[in-house]
């Protein structure tokens, strides 16, 4: 693979926006081959943490440093799912060719990871479908087949199975698991314990714009230190 | 209004008798405009694009200043191109002027703004909607640009006949550059100029009526179109 | 980049259209000439402009505007030719060195034309000055061209001669249309004002409603036109030759007939006099 861009370090993150304060020293660091969960309530600023590494907004204060190369430089090596996945207007297949041909895989052998991602992720059959029929899972599993087909070093996933149906939702998990089995390192954020149980390797608490507690995912998940995240396991932290 | 019936009846024998004098003018008219749709297209299309997606200092003004381009009156436009293509004129040596040439200009200009700020509309929705992941996928500017044209292109069908409208509409600025010359540059809405000062109101008025035939007809056929299209892209193929 | 590729190519593709949109007989042999509306609106050019096409080969484009504009385009050098009717215009034309000479082409006449009620009681008068001072205190309505056009100038040496300031009542009784002669007769017979028209116009005008003549014959409203070569040392493109061409023919003989042979209704509109002096 092209230049390693991992570790990712992040080092006093904050982030104001009118007059608010969303986001203050968050630092934290991502090494290779791990699969990374952000946890916490609605607002704790997890979706943003994710925009920020990921180069889509600017932090207030502190820094998102890669190895290497930096800023969008840096991106051609991430790739990112969000929450409703954005598709092109155009079929499954043209939508993996087009994020394909944006990151330089040429004309010859964009058909092949084309069909080799489709195939993975079992979405052969639709690949002439126009994407903005497809049902909500499915539309999820395109975008997951359209960022791993990119081979990402680090792959953004932004509850990836919020709004899905529990079968989808189990598909679309089998897919991160085999995405993360193929060398990409994995940042995402998820609401769902038992999600989190089944693919974190390592967790970070945030609350109210703050990192409050980190740790390997069976410790936390088992028996986590803070009030906070306490409560958020009860139940009791929405 | 014996008037009005008299434009009917007149319409249909221009119509149903199409002699070569006007199946000239139609031609024409059409010719003139459909080049100004493309060339106005080719400029404002992107453009509103552009102006969708970037901010930049001045942006507002820019934006400002395209809705009100949107409504300038053809004769200013017909003069100030009229002054261009003089003789005495900055390039005038082109000899463009009283040619269907120089009305192509005009109307380019008179509808790019249009069409620039119909897109934009249109393009900002799109935008909205792709910032996200073209941005994550790295996509560049230029490209940015043709990603959000192509997969918007049936909402810009209406920035684009709304530019064929305003220009196969206007009189003012064709009749300052062209001249209304006969069999040269007379056009629909000049030859309808002329009748109406000649005091031929039924004809003007069937002249005007097989205008707006051929606009709803141009009309009907663009909407089959992006219909047919639309259903032929939605079902597996 | 490819887009940008394309957005070339389908740029190329539009210029070859918009050039395949220029005439093809751009190639062919024309001429421009800057002439008046009335020349146009009465069907004298559509009558006599084949005839010289035919014979010379020469095809004239005609942009029909006011007096005033068609010189205004003559001496920005958009025309070859400039056929009018004001000669002081004209002899200033010639003057400031636009043109080497003025030729002396045809008349006709302008008329009075007013609401068949004739609320100024000036029918039958065979001065227009006079006619036009009873307008002007009876206060019935005038519809005035006010374009500069070689009309609205002789309009204006009328009302001069009547010792009228009808500018003054400019929105009163006074309507400056600002617009061509169809089009002013056509504001005339909709709000039954006097207007003063060119007889060419006037005879093929259609939609005249009450309008009639009230007053003609008046040797002041003979309308002078005078044909005009535009300087090539003042434009090294105009076309001279065929400019030339068409001027000679116009004052030639045959050219002299063929605008004596142009009649509506068997009525003679204009009036050849290439070879009276002093016109």
């Amino acid at each position: 693979m092209s230049p390693a861009i991992l570790p990712l370090k992040v080092e006093g993150l904050g982030f104001r926006a009118g007059g608010q304060v969303l986001l203050r020293g968050i630092s934290f660091e991502v090494p290779p081959g791990r699969r990374l969960v952000l946890m916490g309530p609605n607002g704790a600023g997890k979706s943003l943490t994710l925009r920020l590494c990921h180069g889509l907004e600017r932090p207030s204060e502190g820094r998102v440093a890669w190895q290497g190369p930096r800023g969008a430089e840096a991106r051609l090596h991430q790739a990112m799912v969000f929450q409703r996945p954005i598709l092109l207007r155009r079929s499954a297949a043209a939508n993996i060719a087009y994020a394909l041909d944006v990151r330089g895989v040429n004309g010859t052998e964009r058909p092949r990871r084309v069909k080799l991602a489709l195939d993975q992720i079992g979405l052969a059959a639709l690949a002439d479908r126009p994407a903005r029929v497809l049902s909500g899972g499915e539309r999820q599993l395109l975008a997951l087949a359209r960022a791993a087909a990119l081979k990402p070093e680090v792959l953004f996933l932004d509850e990836p199975t919020a709004s899905l149906a529990p079968a989808a939702a189990k598909r679309v998990e089998a897919a991160i698991a085999d995405i993360h089995a193929a060398g990409t390192t994995i940042v995402m954020t998820t609401h769902d314990l038992g999600q989190a149980r089944r693919l974190a390797d390592d967790i970070l608490f945030l609350h109210e714009g703050r990192l409050v507690e980190r740790g390997a995912a069976l410790t936390f998940l088992a028996a986590p230190k803070s009030p906070e995240a306490q409560a958020y396991m009860n139940g009791d932290l929405l | 209004m014996a008037e009005i019936a008299d434009a009917f009846a007149a319409a249909l024998r221009l119509i149903v008798g199409l002699d070569a004098e006007l199946a000239q003018i139609i031609g024409l008219s059409i010719r003139v405009s459909l080049t100004a749709v493309v060339l106005a297209a080719i400029v404002g299309l992107p453009a509103g694009a552009a102006l969708a997606v970037f901010r930049f200092p001045g942006r507002r003004g820019v934006v400002v200043l395209l809705n009100a381009l949107m409504g300038l009156p053809p004769v200013v436009v017909g003069l100030a191109v009229y002054l261009l293509l003089s003789r005495s004129g900055p390039i005038g040596f082109l000899g463009w002027l009283f040619t269907p040439a120089a009305m192509v200009v005009a109307q380019t200009i008179l509808i790019a703004p249009l069409i620039a700020a119909v897109a934009r509309q249109s393009m900002a929705e799109l935008w909205a909607e792709y910032a996200d992941e073209l941005r994550s996928l790295g996509v560049g500017p230029a490209r940015t640009i043709a990603t959000l044209l192509w997969d918007g292109r049936f909402g810009l069908l209406t920035a684009i006949l709304a530019g064929f409208g305003r220009a196969s509409a206007e009189v003012g600025a064709v009749i300052m550059v062209g001249g209304n010359i006969a069999h040269v540059t007379r056009t629909m809405t000049t030859a309808i100029a002329l009748e109406t000062a000649k005091g031929e109101l039924a004809l003007a008025l069937g002249l005007g009526i097989v205008l707006l035939a051929i606009s709803i007809g141009v009309n009907a056929a663009a909407y089959l179109v992006g219909e047919a299209t639309r259903a032929s892209e939605a079902s597996p193929a | 980049m490819r887009p940008i590729r394309t957005a070339l190519f389908l740029l190329m593709v539009a210029l070859v259209a918009a050039i395949g949109a220029l005439p093809a007989a751009a190639a062919d042999r024309f001429i421009t000439v800057a002439s008046t509306t009335s020349t146009e609106q009465s069907g004298l050019f559509k009558y006599l402009l084949p005839i010289f096409e035919r014979k010379t080969g020469i095809e004239v484009r005609v942009v029909a505007v006011g007096t005033g504009q068609a010189i205004k385009l003559a001496e920005k050098g958009d025309a070859d030719v400039l056929f009018v009717h004001h000669k002081p215009s004209e002899e200033k034309f010639v003057a400031e060195g636009w043109s080497a000479r003025r030729f002396p082409v045809m008349y006709n006449d302008f008329v009075v034309v007013g609401p068949a009620a004739d609320p100024a009681k000036i029918k039958g008068l065979k001065d227009t000055a006079a006619a036009f001072k009873k307008i002007a205190e009876a206060k019935a309505p005038f519809a005035s061209r006010a374009d500069n056009s070689g009309t609205h100038l002789a309009e204006m040496e009328f009302w001069k001669a009547a010792g009228i300031d009808a500018k003054a009542s400019s929105g009163q009784w006074y309507r400056e249309t600002g617009s061509g002669m169809g089009p002013t007769l056509n504001t005339a017979a909709g709000m039954d004002a006097y207007a003063l028209a060119d007889r060419g116009t006037w005879l093929s005008f259609a939609n005249r409603k009450s309008l009639e003549i009230v007053v003609e014959g008046d040797p002041k409203l003979f309308n002078q036109y005078g044909v005009m070569l535009v300087s090539k040392a003042k434009h090294p493109h105009v076309k001279d030759a065929d400019g030339k061409a068409f001027v000679d023919w116009l004052v030639s003989p045959e050219g002299q007939q063929a605008i004596a042979g142009y009649k509506i209704g068997g009525q003679q509109l204009f009036f050849p006099n290439a070879n009276q002096a002093g016109a």
